[in-house]
């Protein structure tokens, strides 16, 4: 068993190339098909022209449009979770994964690290629709601090999305147990995001408490990232 | 081996109950503020620490059947939260009305407990859905242990967090009760939570005593019925050679059945 013996030899890089290689295919994957990215990106804007009817006003600011923004995200995540196992089981691509001589963990790195990317995608279109659409403050001044938001609040979104997907997936009623269970699981991200975000869309900037809700967020991340890892291996085992 | 440890459990639960019952009207003194609606604080906060503890010692049994492989554990765990939802709908209606009756609405946000407590719950709600979703007994111990162990985790984190935003928006004391409590509140409080959490390990062994005997119940039926089929099956054999239809595949049958019997929820 020569990959066998490779694997316990150096565990580390193996890992890291299956988790490369599948997250190519299903980058791959979604690239022809565009099966996530873009309906992802038409659900935010679609949820922001339901927000202006719904409120009633051209322009948000202050804590609605931080709540705004951050809902319309974490229930466009919802999308993606779904779409993240689903595919694989239905054609087979899973089982195939499983037969190869690869760490489960490859697994959980590569589909969390897709979900990632996807999230950052629809984030650079939702974000300008938002600032177009919905915003009243100018977006710019705020551009920095937020990037560092989502992009933190992406990474817990990533392992808890990768965790949840795997585990709703093999339930019969997957489409409604994955969202049921990502919500209550992203109100931290919920609190830290809109917290932080309220006094960037205030229009007076200066948010001297962005440091801990990073720290929240960053908090968040590791703990589901490193829970990911442990518990991934038991939800592919057959 | 369930049986022997519920009589002496039931017995000190029901003991401490009445102490606990007995000092919360006779013994610990009224409240300044609040008057009568206080005596709630002993079932509501009692409630909230014993769930919260259960759903944690969910996650750790959870963690014991992923490492050691035996069902018991994934029984134990699923009881445990089991109880804990139970708790914590008695929680949130407590709280309620506590809340109601000493700030005049039934719903407060700037109450972190509370607020962790709903979205905890709403979480622990998925349990059941997502466990009794999945067919295979055995990937369903799996899955439901993998989300028990998260739910443990997400518990204390999601405390955190909300914790965070309530101290943010509003600056508050936390010892307004536990603190500068009298010596007689802080002793009746230290009962009820004693008795609070008797009751929910009688309850516990209790219903893991049930579901083990069910299966062992189940067990036995199942046996009986493979022997009477064997028994039935042998004087078949010996009796008419030249049987036609019917006698020939009921073994097979038999045992496919019996194999093939749904596992206990």
């Amino acid at each position: 068993m020569p990959a066998e013996l490779e694997r316990t030899a150096r565990p580390g890089p193996v890992v890291i190339r299956a988790a490369v290689a599948i997250l190519r295919k299903d980058l791959r994957v979604e690239l022809r098909a565009r099966e996530a990215v873009p309906a992802m990106a038409l659900f935010a804007v679609t949820a922001f022209v339901l927000f202006h009817f719904a409120f009633d006003r051209d322009a948000l600011d202050g804590d609605v449009a931080a709540g705004t923004l951050w809902v319309t995200l974490l229930l466009t995540t919802v999308l993606g979770v779904n779409r993240l196992f689903v595919a694989e089981r239905e054609q087979g691509g899973l089982e195939a994964m499983l037969l190869a001589p690869i760490d489960r963990t490859a697994i959980f790195l590569a589909k969390a690290a897709a979900l990632f990317l996807y999230l950052v995608a629809v984030e650079v279109v939702a974000l300008p629709a938002f600032a177009v659409l919905l915003l009243g403050p100018d977006l710019f001044g705020s551009l920095p601090a937020l990037c560092a938001l989502l992009l933190l609040a992406d990474l817990g979104l990533a392992a808890v999305g990768a965790l949840v997907g795997a585990l709703a997936a093999e339930t019969r009623a997957r489409e409604v147990i994955g969202p049921l269970l990502l919500l209550p699981l992203v109100v931290p991200l919920a609190i830290a995001g809109a917290q932080a975000t309220e006094p960037l869309f205030t229009g007076s900037g200066a948010p001297e408490d962005l440091g801990r809700w990073l720290g929240l967020m960053g908090l968040y991340a590791t703990i589901f990232v490193l829970l990911s890892v442990a518990l991934f291996d038991f939800l592919l085992e057959d | 081996m369930y049986g022997r440890a519920l009589k002496p459990l039931a017995l000190a639960t029901a003991a401490g109950a009445a102490l606990a019952f007995g000092l919360i009207f006779f013994y610990a003194p009224l409240d300044a503020d609040q008057g009568f609606i206080q005596k709630i604080f002993y079932l509501h906060v009692p409630m909230a620490i014993v769930a919260l503890l259960g759903f944690l010692a969910g996650g750790v049994m959870a963690a014991m059947h992923l490492r050691t492989r035996r069902r018991i554990w994934d029984m134990r765990s699923y009881v445990a939260i089991h109880l804990s939802i139970i708790l914590a709908v008695g929680v949130l209606v407590t709280g309620s009305i506590w809340a109601k009756a000493s700030w005049g609405h039934w719903w407060v946000w700037d109450e972190p407990m509370l607020v962790s407590f709903l979205i905890v719950f709403l979480l622990y709600a998925v349990y059941q859905p997502l466990r009794f979703s999945i067919d295979d007994p055995e990937r369903q111990a799996r899955y439901a242990s993998v989300f028990a162990i998260s739910g443990a985790a997400f518990t204390v984190l999601n405390f955190v967090a909300v914790r965070m935003a309530a101290t943010y928006t509003h600056p508050r004391v936390f010892s307004q009760t536990g603190g500068n409590m009298p010596a007689e509140m802080f002793l009746t409080f230290l009962v009820s939570l004693a008795a609070m959490a008797l009751i929910f390990t009688t309850l516990w062994t209790l219903e893991l005593g049930s579901k083990n005997a069910s299966e062992r119940l189940r067990r036995a039926r199942r046996r009986l019925q493979r022997e009477a089929d064997g028994g039935a099956l042998g004087l078949d054999g010996e009796g008419s050679r030249a049987r036609p239809v019917g006698g020939a595949p009921a073994p097979a049958t038999a045992s496919v059945s019996a194999a093939s019997v749904p596992a206990p929820r």
